[in-house]
């Protein structure tokens, strides 16, 4: 479990006490092994991008060796996808993920948000960076500004509302008005299916709401085309992700009771995310940062067990109604990295792509490698990502798949963007859009 | 600290992009895969683009008398990469392409930091394989592997790096610049150079680039595996099958210890109260020949009392082989330290040596777990430590003390494929005797009298 008994004593956990992840970091045997999948350490060859030199830095810090603020320390623990592959590679089962959040966390208790949002900033300097935060700025414009409770209080709607504000999407800069409506405006808090068996509670997460609601919607269309009654709370808000990994703990507690709270009000059993990291927050996250809390413990620890990727829940909960509407594509999948190795789902969403009549799956080298997005790292590590992404980009082209689908909505704006620049332009698509439209191809025919 | 003028010329020579010197970069290149090192970071580290880049920096660090320590991936398991006397460390991670595929010639040629298994990757398109396939195929580098002269599963049938390096680009102490050997498949044109600079752990020049040779694919394989009641029939089973004329590919090994531990990490089905596994892989270009050779295998682990299973399909061969890619990190899941060891004997002692550990271990009542490549005699006691209890480390020293006069006693050496380095410096003697020892430092200061390349390392010096 995340909170060694260290945690039990103290109260805490390794998000309020660097110390405790000692434990964690002694488990590195310094094999190397992470060096041949940490999709930084690929784009940059030096050792100081690789998983395990931020163990050994880390442990340099525990022991005085030192300083946590040290402006290179700094560097490389913010030089992360959080992708998590190192993991699936270590033999001696590190999670590194633990490891990096304990520090991150501990570098904004020491120096707050405001020092840790300068070194953000201090990092855009490359001309192009500015043209990328202009791109992100303009697709995460409603996340920094909007928002049903005005973004007041506890609610940062991602890393971009806190850390928004100086790369150009501040307010004062004039951006291209998204003009959508949220997913969460377009449907009521209950849709309801024409003869339901079942109902289920659909998380529906930032990204899905602000920037794909379309992809939502074909969640919401294919649970009702399969006799389920989907449940959209409206209280819900940002899985917390963005903020976690930027050290925020305190605000992500906060976030993940109330997104409990909301939850609990829909008495359903089965909750359904469309997204690797919300479904990895519930599955994983909440659990870890609410260990010790006396009241949101258990319910975290209930809900980690009721969580479902769509796919997951389709192909192994229920019995998936037959697409039959054919689609004359050639797909490729790419396997995100949060659904895939955090919530290790990586063939129910191919088992669906493969049952829509029409569609040819062919795999690219390496489906499962980043494609170089992760909060704000797009932003900070412009170069790097790029590279990472234009690699992704040139394996989806030599496929000759004139789609990529993929099951997280930070990937497909990773790929959307990447696709345009260095492949073919191929479509990007989340896979459930492409089993909705399947059904819908049904019903027209 | 290194003057801020040596910095300097550093960055002109190399480009500032490629000189490191914050005290985390420092960090990051302090260690190797090695457990229970010294720590010591370097002064600065340089990753250099091009051989020329190397000789202007060989020249600039002999001059000042700064150490230079080359390295590639840093996972050698014998600290070849620790910076002991502080200075420069040369990483390859940059100079990583491979130059030239030779199809017809069966060779490749590539820069000192391409990884192993990215020629493996390239060269398959032709059907071709580069053979040498240590556990860390997928990070360890061609310079790093060559300077360790590293083996692998593969390596009783098909031999172990140093047969497979055909030519060499190396840069002297002195800053020059030698190539020599190439893509004949005979060459006795002076010294056997390649044989000299493969093994010689950085310590005599530093690899700039290497001809490789390739072999044609194996398109058959049959894979089963043995399990043995004794450690004794096991042994017996490892020499019928010799002696039955089949060379496997892999013919791999694992003790109670760790079949157990295996099983409780992974959680497939192996009978721990075996006493000895088995892995065995016989591969090659005719199918005849590979289901003769498996059914040779099969008669002689059954005949030697062994439980045998025979894997039909890939999914089934990625069973078998679950348990023996288990085994280092079910090992490692015990504790905080891994001491991993790789003494070697005749093959016909396997079984002594086997005994010979677990009783070792027992005697300093630690755990230990012995895997390894039976084929060749190369076992690898394993050691699983508290590095925080300082009496334990003290009696895993003692321990492995033991372990290399053991394979010494059965005509044995005291590495296999992991190399000297820093950690088993002190025992050379036991191996070559003093003659041996001063041919090594002999042949190390005639090529580097200053002691610049690699210092601490394999070749002791104090007697000088
Ligand atoms: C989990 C694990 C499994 C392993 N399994 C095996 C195995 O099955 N068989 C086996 O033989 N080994 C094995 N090893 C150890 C093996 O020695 C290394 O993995 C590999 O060969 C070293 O390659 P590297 O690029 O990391 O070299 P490094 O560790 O960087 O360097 C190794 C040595 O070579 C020198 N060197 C590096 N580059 C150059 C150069 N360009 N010129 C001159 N000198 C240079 C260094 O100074 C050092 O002395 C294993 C290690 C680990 C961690
Ligand atoms: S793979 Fe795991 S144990 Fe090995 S160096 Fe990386 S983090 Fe450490
Ligand atoms: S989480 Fe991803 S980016 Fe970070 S160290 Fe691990 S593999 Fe590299």
């Amino acid at each position: 479990m995340a909170t060694t008994s260290a945690g039990d004593t103290t109260g805490k956990t390794y998000h309020d006490e660097l110390a405790i992840v000692r434990e964690e970091l002694d488990k590195c045997m310094k094999c190397g092994n992470c060096m041949a999948v940490c999709p930084v350490y690929g784009a940059e060859k030096v050792e100081t991008s690789v998983t395990r030199s931020k163990i050994a830095v880390a442990q340099a810090v525990l022991d005085g060796k030192l300083e946590l603020d040290d402006p290179q320390v700094y560097q490389m623990m913010f030089n992360c996808l959080v992708c998590k592959s190192c993991m699936t590679a270590c033999p001696t089962k590190v999670n590194f993920d633990r490891i990096m959040l304990a520090f991150r966390a501990a570098l904004v208790r020491k120096n707050g948000l405001p020092w840790l949002k300068k070194m953000i900033f201090s990092t855009l300097k490359h001309p192009k960076l500015f043209d990328a935060g202009m791109r992100i700025g303009a697709a995460m414009q409603p996340l920094a500004f909007k928002g049903e409770d005005g973004g007041a209080s506890i609610t940062p709607r991602s890393p971009f509302a806190k850390f928004g504000a100086g790369i150009g999407m501040d307010g004062e800069r004039k951006m291209p008005s998204l003009n959508v409506k949220t997913l969460r405006e377009r449907v009521p808090e209950v849709v309801r299916a024409a003869a339901p068996k079942m109902k289920v509670a659909f998380f529906t997460g930032d990204s899905l709401n602000y920037i794909y609601p379309d992809a939502g919607m074909d969640v919401i269309e294919v649970l009702t085309a399969n006799s389920i009654d989907v449940h959209i709370p409206k209280e819900q808000n940002c899985c917390g992700v963005p903020v976690l990994v930027h050290g925020d703990v305190e605000t992500v507690r906060a976030l993940a009771k109330k997104n409990i709270d909301a939850f609990e009000k829909t008495g359903c059993d089965y909750l359904i995310t469309a997204c690797g990291s919300c479904g990895g927050a519930w599955q994983h996250d909440y659990t870890e940062i609410l260990a010790n809390d006396p009241v949101y413990a258990t319910k975290a620890a209930h809900w980690a067990t009721r969580t479902y990727d769509i796919s997951t829940f389709l192909t192994k909960v229920i019995t998936l109604r037959e697409p039959k509407g054919k689609l004359d594509k050639v797909v490729t999948y790419h396997d995100s990295c949060h659904l895939k190795k955090s919530m290790k789902v990586s063939a129910e969403p191919r088992e669906i792509i493969k049952s829509i009549p029409g569609i040819t799956l062919k795999e690219m080298k390496a489906p499962d490698t980043c494609c170089g997005s992760g909060g704000s790292y797009v932003l900070s590590h412009y170069d790097t990502s790029s590279a990472i992404g234009r690699k992704k980009a040139e394996d989806v082209t030599a496929t000759g798949a004139d789609t990529v689908s993929v099951g997280c909505p930070a990937c497909m704006m990773q790929l959307f963007d990447n696709a345009n620049r260095y492949g073919k332009n191929e479509d990007v698509v989340h896979f459930v859009s492409l089993l909705a439209e399947s059904y819908r191809r049904e019903k027209s025919a | 600290m290194l003057d801020q003028k040596i910095i300097e010329q550093l960055e002109a020579l190399a480009g500032k992009e490629n000189v490191l010197t914050s005290k985390a970069d420092m960090v990051a290149y302090s260690y190797d895969a090695t457990a229970d090192m010294p720590n010591q970071t370097p002064d600065v580290v340089v990753l250099p683009t091009s051989s020329e880049m190397v000789q202007q920096i060989v020249n600039l660090a002999r001059e000042n008398k700064i150490s230079i320590y080359p390295r590639g991936a840093g996972t050698n398991l014998s600290g070849g990469t620790i910076p002991l006397k502080k200075g420069i460390v040369l990483s390859f991670q940059k100079m990583n392409q491979i130059l030239e595929i030779d199809a017809a010639n069966l060779t490749a040629r590539v820069q000192p930091g391409v990884v192993i298994n990215a020629l493996n990757s390239a060269v398959a398109e032709h059907g071709l394989i580069y053979p040498p396939d240590p556990g860390t195929v997928a990070t360890a580098t061609m310079g790093g592997s060559a300077a360790e002269n590293s083996g692998g599963l593969r390596g009783l049938k098909y031999g172990v790096t140093k047969n497979y390096i055909m030519g060499m680009e190396v840069v002297l102490a002195n800053g020059d610049k030698v190539r020599f050997g190439g893509k004949t498949v005979k060459n006795v044109t002076a010294y056997d150079f390649s044989n000299l600079f493969v093994g010689s752990e950085g310590t005599l020049g530093i690899i700039t680039e290497l001809t490789a040779k390739l072999i044609p694919a194996p398109k058959y394989r049959r894979t089963m595996m043995g399990i043995f009641k004794t450690i004794a029939d096991a042994g017996n089973a490892v020499a019928g099958i010799i002696a039955a004329q089949v060379i496997p590919a892999t013919l791999e090994i694992m003790d109670q210890m760790t079949i157990k531990t295996v099983e409780d990490f992974a959680k497939i089905g192996l009978p721990t109260d075996a006493k000895a596994l088995l892995l065995i892989e016989v591969d090659g270009n005719s199918e005849d020949v590979v289901v003769n050779e498996a059914e040779a295998v099969m008669k002689v682990v059954t005949e030697n009392n062994g439980d045998l299973q025979a894997a039909n399909t890939d999914q089934e061969r990625d069973q078998l082989w679950t348990a023996r890619r288990n085994a280092l990190p079910a090992l490692a899941s015990l504790n905080n330290t891994v001491v991993l060891e790789d003494a070697t004997v005749p093959r016909s002692h396997i079984t002594d040596m086997l005994v010979a550990c677990e009783e070792i271990g027992k005697k300093y009542d630690l755990t230990l777990g012995t895997f390894g490549h039976a084929g060749d005699g190369n076992l690898h006691p394993t050691i699983l430590c508290d590095k925080y209890d300082e009496d334990e480390i003290s009696r895993v020293h003692k321990a492995v003390d033991e372990i290399f006069k053991a394979a010494l006693n059965y005509g044995g050496t005291l590495s296999g494929e992991h190399g000297i380095g820093i950690a088993k410096m002190k025992y050379l003697e036991d191996e070559l005797g003093k003659s041996g020892t001063n041919l090594m430092r002999n042949i190390k200061l005639s090529l580097d009298p200053e002691n610049v390349l690699n210092p601490g390392k394999m070749v002791p010096m104090q007697e000088v």
